[in-house]
């Protein structure tokens, strides 16, 4: 009869039908000890392969829990009995989480990985087989030689021999080791480099590897391993400086119209950061109350509402302050001061003294694992092209829109400008108005990178200016060179000196710079009416 | 009798009005004021919002059972916006012109030496409820937080453990400033007298609010790859918090590899974050929202009932964590002890203090140490879990008492443990 019953199990083995577990292999699961709940999970995985999955699992989750004596599953509001996988009727009133530590976590996701090499998924075996290669050792062989006996995917098998290779570095024949140091040395892994390292090395006076065959392969293995890793880690240098240039600049794009190209000093750009990045915070609310099911899209709504708000700020800002201030930069600097203090302290009354919380959508969270020790978050991916589009939209306003060509009429000579017609006060408001709608864009980039509260521009005013001004006033493309060339020298001391001396370091080069520099990277050729 | 007081009180009034006086003045004599002095904006404000709301609620349940000594507490809340020269400044405010009985205040070490000079100078009281480096011990001060021994290095110890992951290398990381320099001090020298090699110790520290964090989690990556295994003790402060989780959930850091135990993360500071990639990461306190014991019932419920009737934000998902402990340990210590004392009197407050206890809500009963002015605590670790809680994989037996100054710490087995002067 049992037999029976185990056959017919076996015939629908991808349905839900599993054979139950003897509750004595699980009670062990919610000892209190590491140890037993260690052996306990290897026992299990042991004994009913099939059937302990969805248990593993629930205990990797925080999901197994203890009903008085018996383990079960906490599923939502229904409790399953962990032995059986049947509901309990009537629910368990109380049960207690089954608590894990880092250690059985571990042992854990080893176990975990070794069941799932044999799913159906190719996904489910790839990231198994990629879990397994940090863990392999020589207990494992015969689960990967039963592996590869039977997987067909190129990949996968990629990574399974791999596994394998550093699971026989251990064995006691040479041509064995011999043969695993030598596919090892296609590994881009510095756990797999480390593994190699001892086999150079002498113990006293013997070496640790006794055949010379083998240290050689080591040797050359561990070359090639370390070039990948040079490679990778320049490649991620790189990257990094590339980010936060992308960020300097999308908070300086603002900044390089209403100083660079209009001549205000305005020291409420900071604040005008701040409200592009509270749309973003505002959309977020708006759209978990309303459309929780697009939640993810929240932050494509923050781009044109982000834009919209922080341009209507600084219209409005130009039309009642800075208009009548054009040409005073002293009084203008005060001004837009008082408006930046003014702006935080409505931020404040609004939304409160505290950072909100402002989430990545799950688009943005993770990044690409490029090489095992260089991965690249895709937050960071999206602003940098982010950045990049921003750009463009701006250079294409400014160098092929009617109004474009106004404001850089207005600005080489801005009394010719009025005798031809263009209408030199309201596209000063326009271009105000531009400016400040870029930094609020920059602004709804920043919320997903930074922390969002009232104070926040005040972080990004002196480096907004830094980039401006070590730009060269009056052009985007400085901006753009003196935004990466900044990140990427910060990104680089930052490497070798810490983060406290790099800023030092680098505001010192910035007033050394502008001492001997002081129009900037790029200077502005022509005809100036000022000059 | 009753009459002619009340005569008096009504034409003091009248008076103090027609000077131009804000009435209230004249009843001061009636209530006890109580200072707070925690920042309610700027980088700290993510941790210490949370302690003003513990302060208030606190001074409102003791209120609502008839106050101490038959007055009623007034709380008088200022802000000095994580601005460390305007803590010294509020301090003096406080202690001055409102002539409060106590001050609970203070979350950065650099705050509390800040004000430190003002109550000495104006002999005034301040309860102090955060975790710090020790290295002090003053007769104004009650120390609520955890010294090193309290928390930094049973977290270190455990990290070495076999349950821990038994790291063999460290990196110590801290914002840049006298607590995690401290911190990272005595950890050094434990760690040394543990066998652990200085190059198998990295140091970094961050300025206050720094955000990018990308380079340092890619220096932990390559430190914790060239062999032995790597864990990561974080003293970093304030908001910066936020951003550092986020990268290092991003760049996949995962915590069975590099586990990161942090000194200054709670609850609290979990909030503003998605904890779903860093299950696992630890942190080491007094105090967890998830001990189950009915006092912390108790504390819960109300803290979640008072977060209600204050509208705070996200009222529905408040939560409590070890400062907020600690200071609610405090208040309710300072009142017992003035009910021993039969007075606000600062110096009789202070004899009255060592060795009260209180039924805490980490499910002991804690004692004030008879002489140093630090609280006995227990020690737990825990791990983060998907939901932002934490779920404790060790912890002390019992309370323990704490070591102000830190035996790891050269010549400091000369100092006497009791404040000068007393």
């Amino acid at each position: 009869m049992r037999t029976t019953g185990l056959l017919f199990c076996g015939w629908l083995l991808s349905t839900a039908c599993l054979a139950a577990i003897d509750p004595t292999l699980l009670k062990p699961l919610a000892s209190e000890d590491s140890e037993s709940k260690i052996a306990a999970i290897a026992a299990l995985a042991q004994a009913a392969p099939d059937e302990a999955l969805p248990v593993l699992k629930a205990l990797a989750d925080d999901s197994l829990a203890l009903a008085g004596e018996r383990v079960v599953i906490v599923d939502g509001a229904r409790v399953l009995d962990a032995a059986s996988h049947t509901e309990i009727k009537p629910t368990p009133a109380a049960t207690e989480t089954i608590g894990i530590n880092n250690r059985v976590r571990r042992e854990l996701s080893g176990a975990l990985a070794a069941l799932r090499l044999f799913s159906t998924e190719r996904a489910v075996r790839w990231q198994a087989a990629q879990e397994l290669t940090l863990s392999a050792d020589a207990k494992m062989l015969p689960l990967l030689d039963k592996a590869l006996a039977v997987e067909t995917d190129p990949e996968i098998r990629k990574r399974l021999q791999l596994a394998h290779a550093q699971a026989s570095l251990g064995s006691t024949e040479a041509g064995v080791r011999l043969a695993a140091v030598r596919v090892l040395g296609e590994s881009s892994d510095p756990n797999v480099r480390q593994m190699l390292l001892p086999l150079t090395e002498k113990r006293g006076d013997a070496w640790i590897e006794p055949d010379s065959a083998v240290r050689a392969a080591a040797r050359t293995s561990i070359r090639s391993i370390e070039q990948r890793l040079a490679w990778a880690d320049n490649l991620g240098r790189a990257f990094t400086g590339l980010s936060l240039g992308s960020i300097l600049l999308l908070a300086a794009l603002g900044l390089a119209i209403t100083y660079g190209v209009m001549g205000v000093i305005n020291m409420a750009h900071g604040e005008l950061l701040m409200v592009g990045a509270y749309s973003a915070w505002v959309m977020q609310g708006v759209f978990r109350a309303y459309l929780p099911g697009a939640i993810d899209w929240y932050l494509l709504a923050a781009l044109p509402v982000g834009f919209l708000s922080a341009a209507l700020v600084g219209i409005l800002m130009e039309r009642i302050v800075i208009r009548h201030l054009y040409g005073r930069p002293l009084e203008t600097l005060l001004a837009t001061w008082g408006i930046s203090l003014f702006l935080m302290q409505v931020a404040r009354t609004l939304f409160g003294a505290q950072n909100v919380e402002v989430a990545n959508p799950v688009w943005m969270a993770g990044g690409i694992e490029v090489l095992p020790n260089l991965m690249l978050p895709w937050n960071r991916i999206i602003i940098v092209g982010f950045s990049i589009a921003v750009l463009a939209v701006m250079w294409g306003i400014l160098n092929l829109s009617r109004l474009g060509m106004f404001v850089r009429a207005v600005t080489q000579n801005r009394a010719m400008a009025g005798c031809v017609g263009v209408p030199t006060g309201r596209v000063d408001t326009l271009a105000f108005g531009l400016g400040a709608g870029i930094a609020g864009l920059g602004g709804v980039a920043l919320s997903q990178i930074a922390n969002v509260g009232p104070d926040m521009g005040q972080g990004y005013i002196v480096d907004s200016f830094m980039v401006v001004v070590l730009g060269g006033v009056g052009q985007l493309a400085g901006a753009v060179w003196a935004a990466l060339g900044l990140g990427v020298f910060t990104k680089f001391l930052e490497g070798w000196t810490g983060a406290v001396v790099a800023k030092i370091v680098v505001l010192v080069f910035i007033i050394i710079f502008i001492q001997k520099r002081p129009q900037g990277l790029f200077a502005l050729k022509g005809r100036f009416v000022e000059s | 009798m009753l009459r002619r007081n009340f005569m008096k009180t009504l034409s003091a009034a009248a008076i103090t009005t027609a000077f131009g006086l804000s009435p209230i003045s004249a009843l001061a004599a009636e209530t006890i004021k109580v200072g707070v002095l925690h920042s309610l904006s700027g980088t700290m404000a993510i941790s210490e919002t949370a302690l003003k709301e513990t302060v208030l609620m606190a001074i409102d349940e003791i209120n609502s059972k008839g106050g101490v000594l038959g007055k009623k507490l007034e709380p008088v809340v200022v802000d000095p916006a994580s601005n460390w020269p305007l803590f010294a400044e509020k301090a003096r405010q406080l202690l001055s012109k409102d002539k409060v009985a106590v001050t609970f205040g203070c979350w950065t070490s650099v705050s509390r030496k800040s004000v430190l000079p003002v109550y000495k100078e104006l002999n005034g009281l301040l309860f102090y409820p955060v975790q710090y480096e020790g290295e002090e011990l003053e007769r104004n001060v009650f120390y609520t937080g955890a010294a090193p021994n309290q928390q930094a290095i049973p977290a270190v110890e455990y990290l070495m453990s076999k349950d821990g992951g038994e790291a063999k290398r460290f990196v110590l990381l801290g914002t840049d400033y006298v607590y995690p320099r401290t911190t990272n001090k005595i950890l050094r020298a434990f760690l040394k007298s543990k066998g652990v090699a200085d190059a198998d110790i990295m140091e970094e520290y961050t300025p206050f609010g720094h955000s990018d964090y990308q380079t340092i989690i890619a220096k932990i990556k390559k430190f914790s790859s060239e062999g032995k295994k790597t864990a990561v003790v974080s003293t970093i402060n304030g908001d910066s918090n936020v951003p550092f989780y986020k990268e290092l959930g991003n760049a996949g850091l995962k915590a069975t590899e590099v586990p990161v135990v942090a000194f200054s993360v709670g609850e609290e500071e979990l909030r503003g974050v998605d904890t779903k990639p860093l299950v696992g990461h630890l942190a080491s306190w007094n105090y967890f929202m998830s001990l189950k014991n009915a006092d912390n019932d108790k504390f819960t419920k109300l803290y979640r009932a008072w977060a209600v009737k204050q509208k705070l934000p996200n009222a529905d998902k408040a939560v409590t964590n070890d400062p907020m402990e600690a200071t609610y340990i405090g208040v309710h210590m300072w009142k017992q002890a003035v009910e021993k004392a039969k007075s606000t009197d600062v110096d009789k407050v202070i004899a009255a203090m060592g060795g009260q206890t209180f039924k805490a809500p980490s499910g002991f009963t804690i004692k004030m140490d008879e002489k140093n002015h630090h609280l006995h605590k227990p020690v737990f670790i825990g791990e983060i879990k998907a939901d932002g809680q934490f779920n404790v994989v060790w912890k002390t037996p019992g309370p323990i008492k704490a070591q102000p100054w830190s035996p790891y710490i050269p010549g400091n087995d000369k100092k006497k443990d009791e404040p000068e002067g007393k």
